[in-house]
């Protein structure tokens, strides 16, 4: 941490802001609980968690909007417990952010351009939003700069990179088909950066004040999947944990979302629940302090934490569309088509051959000609 | 026409061939009913608790076992295209000589558009039917692996795990779902064509094919042997080079 302790000594510890802002020993202690436990750590780590806030001083923070609606900001703003909102999310510790700062212009410019090379190698970058290419990147101008100039410039110096929601990690509904602005996701453009994907439109608040907790104890990136999302909270399917799961298991299913088998609870997977193919934490963590998440409320997932998931509608219909036979071109009707054809065609060429092949079959001239002699049978 | 008819009885397909041929046939017929039924479960509906019924678990565990059966028996033909006779050598299945390929216009000509009568003889599979296996070998490898990949989640074992890179290429699961649900299909049309060419073939031309996959056996008359080895179209260099096991008419007691 000698680089964080090189800024400025005057500057309060998380933990004497949150004092300073009414927090009790207590209070602060059930947060490092709650987060070490959202983390999947062992309770030991809670005494980590406690003494990174305590010791660590402002860490500093860019947050970027690009194309988006800012529900990542909204959900992160709703998280369960208000600590989250209050200090990470302070004005003390966003040094930029379009969206809540209070300063504009030049002025802001300014700050950004002053955070980016006083504490290069220091600052965490978060980015909503995704980046457009179309039209040299004219869908999203910000000062005068491209949404794409302006990411590589401040992804420069940051210590590390985290993509908010589906927007930054794959693109969400810009980017789906025929991705007009040419919207990518923030991987696709820092090729050779790490990028943390929290997955979600929204994702969950907690999962969000989970992965900056992680990186502010352990001043490291949590561990990553495949596609870049933190293991920790997208390891697992949101049908792994699903309350209606031993309905799926037993093939007991909604029909219609107005029938008995819906009062009965019974599972989505027929009116298009996309559960067994999205990782997420909600059938864990669930929505709004715990309440509830879709499938409890009745409303299949509609698999919100997955590249591409606009493209891979219906979402009220389990099979997605084909690609590239228009709308409404399920591979079952694509196949029946293409079996039909084929099934007409096998029959077609049946009647041609018994025409066109007809010397070929049955009895030939040589056959009839001569019998087969019967081997002399020996007595 | 005026064939030969004294026919030859020829060896063509050995026993792990045979073998490989059935276990297939019904662990494709077992995956594609129960690919089926996972992707649309029909309302198999009772009032009894949930706990107390597994019937769609059951559909996806004969699933996921007939697609271990199905790899190890496709993996075993891999290794015997390398050990078996030339009829199931691995080289007969990329027919891209001059000879292969123009057998592929004449099995066009001849056996589907039916503009020529004059027949396209072979002991083996001609090189479209190989050629369509190939295609059919690749698509095996790609439920293989896609099968896998999806099936990972759900599974502690190692295996599953080799390939969940493939996700990752798609995209996301959901993408990668409807590809290997979508091969269901062109197994299904494979199989149409499969078994009305076999029909087909059997009829118009009388060598034993739908019999020769149960038996080993087919019957041609023996110019069109000598034809075949002379043009080379399916003798391919192969371990044994001992002549083609004729069976020698026993007399009768």
């Amino acid at each position: 941490m000698n680089s964080l302790t090189k800024m400025n000594e005057t500057v309060p510890t998380i933990y004497e802001q949150m004092v300073s802002r009414g927090v009790d020993r207590r209070d602060f202690l059930k947060f490092c609980a709650w987060m070490g436990a959202y983390l999947g750590l062992e309770h030991s780590a809670t005494a980590q968690i406690a003494h990174a806030i305590e010791t660590k001083r402002r860490l500093p923070v860019v947050w970027m909007h690009f194309q988006e609606c800012t529900c990542c900001s909204e959900s992160f703003l709703r998280s369960s417990h208000p600590i989250v909102a209050d200090i990470l999310l302070d004005k003390v510790s966003l040094d930029y952010t379009e969206t809540l700062q209070a300063a504009a212009g030049f002025q802001s410019e300014e700050i950004l351009q002053e955070t980016i090379t006083k504490y290069k190698g220091e600052y965490l970058l978060l980015i909503e939003g995704s980046i457009p290419l179309g039209a040299d990147g004219a869908y999203c101008v910000i000062a005068g700069k491209s949404a794409l100039d302006t990411v590589r410039e401040v992804a420069a110096g940051a210590k590390a990179i985290i993509a908010w929601g589906n927007c930054a990690s794959a693109g969400c509904v810009q980017a789906a088909n025929p991705n007009p602005t040419q919207a990518m996701p923030v991987s696709a453009i820092l090729k050779d950066k790490t990028v943390i994907n929290v997955q979600g439109c929204p994702p969950i608040a907690e999962v969000m004040a989970g992965v900056l907790v992680h990186v502010l104890t352990f001043d490291r990136l949590p561990q990553l999947d495949s596609l870049g999302r933190p293991k920790a909270f997208y390891s697992r399917r949101v049908h792994d944990t699903c309350a209606r799961r031993a309905n799926y298991d037993a093939g007991l299913f909604v029909e219609t979302f107005d029938d008995e088998n819906a009062r009965q609870g019974y599972c989505l997977y027929k009116v298009g629940c996309k559960g067994p193919t999205t990782y997420n934490s909600c059938s864990t963590m669930k929505w709004n302090n715990g309440t509830s998440y879709p499938i409890q409320s009745g409303h299949g997932c509609i698999g919100c934490s997955e590249a591409k998931f606009w493209d891979n509608g219906p979402f009220y219909q389990r099979l997605t569309n084909f690609p590239g036979f228009g709308i409404e071109a399920t591979a079952d009707k694509v196949g029946l088509t293409v079996g039909g054809v084929v099934a007409a065609g096998a029959l077609t060429h049946a009647v041609l051959t018994n025409f066109r092949k007809h010397e070929e079959i049955g009895e030939q001239p040589g056959e009839k000609a001569t019998p087969p002699t019967p081997p002399s049978v020996k007595p | 026409m005026n064939r030969s008819h004294d026919y030859q009885r020829v060896y063509v397909w050995e026993q792990p061939v045979r073998w490989f041929h059935w276990i297939n046939a019904l662990c494709i017929v077992v995956l594609g009913v129960t690919g089926f039924l996972i992707a649309h479960p029909p309302a198999l509906m009772n009032s009894r608790e949930a706990s107390f019924s597994y019937w769609f678990g059951t559909v996806r565990f004969i699933h996921f076992l007939t697609a271990y059966v199905f790899m190890a028996n496709f993996a075993f033909r891999l290794y015997w295209s390398f050990m078996g006779n030339k009829y199931a050598n691995w080289r007969g299945f990329f027919p891209l000589t001059k000879a292969q390929l123009r057998q592929i216009w004449d099995v066009l000509k001849v056996d589907i558009f039916q503009f020529s009568n004059k027949p396209v003889e072979t002991l083996s599979h001609n090189s479209m039917a190989y050629f369509t296996y190939t295609a059919t070998g690749l698509l095996t490898i790609f439920q293989i692996i896609s099968g896998f990949a999806l099936y990972a989640p759900t599974s502690s074992s190692w295996f599953p795990r080799l390939f969940t890179w493939v996700v990752p290429l798609f995209g996301s699961e959901a993408t990668l779902r409807m590809f290997h649900y979508s091969a269901l299909w062109v197994f299904a049309v494979f199989t149409v064509v499969h078994v009305y060419l076999v029909f087909y073939h059997d009829y118009v031309e009388g060598h034993g094919v739908i019999s020769s996959i149960v038996g080993g056996w087919k019957f041609m008359e023996k110019g069109q042997i000598e034809v075949e080895q002379a043009t080379g179209m399916s003798a391919f260099p192969a371990k044994k080079t001992a002549p083609l096991p004729a069976r020698k008419s026993a007399p009768l007691p």
